[in-house]
């Protein structure tokens, strides 16, 4: 498996993509909705002390401008994601390209995506530092695959920014 | 989670002195990469780069870092931006 990424001039591109790669892309914003699981959208809506008057109006305030940011940005992703790129009729070689002026929306709903998987599969602190599962046989080890995936997206593009 | 000295960032004002002071906390997930929580303390507060990597680092390695003090509107409007950056910031009064 090999994703190749290079700086154009309007953005990221990532290149030698089979068709893994490109659906693991597509699930970014599928993976960034928290859905049923209670934990992935307490972990994206967190309170914001221990005053439970003060969180009420947290919940009723401030949660949904989060909501409505973090939906935006995810809008925005799902469209650049429909323009994939077919370099030849393999099916391994897919291209994408993450425009510049969208990149903090590309970094925000990774983190969103990043987040709520880990949050809905409970990952350990020693899952999250190693590089990823050795295999993918369990939806478990996928989405453990996912979120470094996506971890090494947003360090791809926190090097740009930097 | 460590229990070293946290450093803290103060800023006073005079005329809402009564309110003073909060404390803008941010706690530690193993999800969210360094470089980003580092990223994240430069863009809202304006930190240096050593500035915010040194509470990057208080965060990571003791759990925690009061990253702001000072009254409660804008300490609430800073919570509020680092949530909307995803970390876990919280709101509480200085002991």
């Amino acid at each position: 498996m090999t994703v190749e990424v290079t700086r154009t001039d309007e953005g990221l591109r990532l290149a030698r993509l089979d068709l893994f790669f490109v659906e693991l892309l597509r699930q970014i914003p599928v993976s960034a909705d928290p859905a049923e699981s209670e934990a992935a959208r307490d972990r994206l809506y967190p309170v914001a002390t221990s005053d439970p008057q003060a969180n009420a109006d947290w919940r009723a305030y401030v949660h949904p401008e989060l909501k409505e940011m973090f939906t935006t940005a995810s809008d925005l992703v799902r469209e650049d994601l429909e323009d994939f790129e077919q370099l030849d009729d393999t099916n391994d070689n897919w291209a994408f390209e993450i425009p510049e002026v969208h990149f903090d929306q590309w970094l925000n709903v990774l983190n969103q995506a990043r987040l709520a998987l880990a949050a809905r599969f409970d990952f350990e602190e020693k899952e999250m530092g190693l590089n990823g599962p050795r295999t993918i046989e369990t939806v478990r080890d996928l989405s453990l695959f996912q979120v470094h995936f996506y971890g090494f997206l947003q360090e791809c593009l926190l090097q740009d920014l930097a | 989670m460590g229990n070293g000295d946290t450093t803290v960032e103060k800023e006073s004002s005079t005329e809402t002195a009564l309110d003073f002071p909060w404390n803008v906390v941010v706690h530690n997930d193993p999800v969210n990469l360094m470089t980003y929580v580092t990223m994240v303390f430069q863009r809202v507060f304006g930190y240096s780069k050593d500035r915010a990597q040194k509470h990057m680092l208080e965060v990571h390695q003791q759990g925690r870092s009061i990253v702001w003090t000072g009254v409660r509107e804008p300490a609430e409007s800073y919570v509020e931006q680092l949530q909307a950056y995803l970390l876990l910031a919280t709101l509480e009064k200085s002991q």
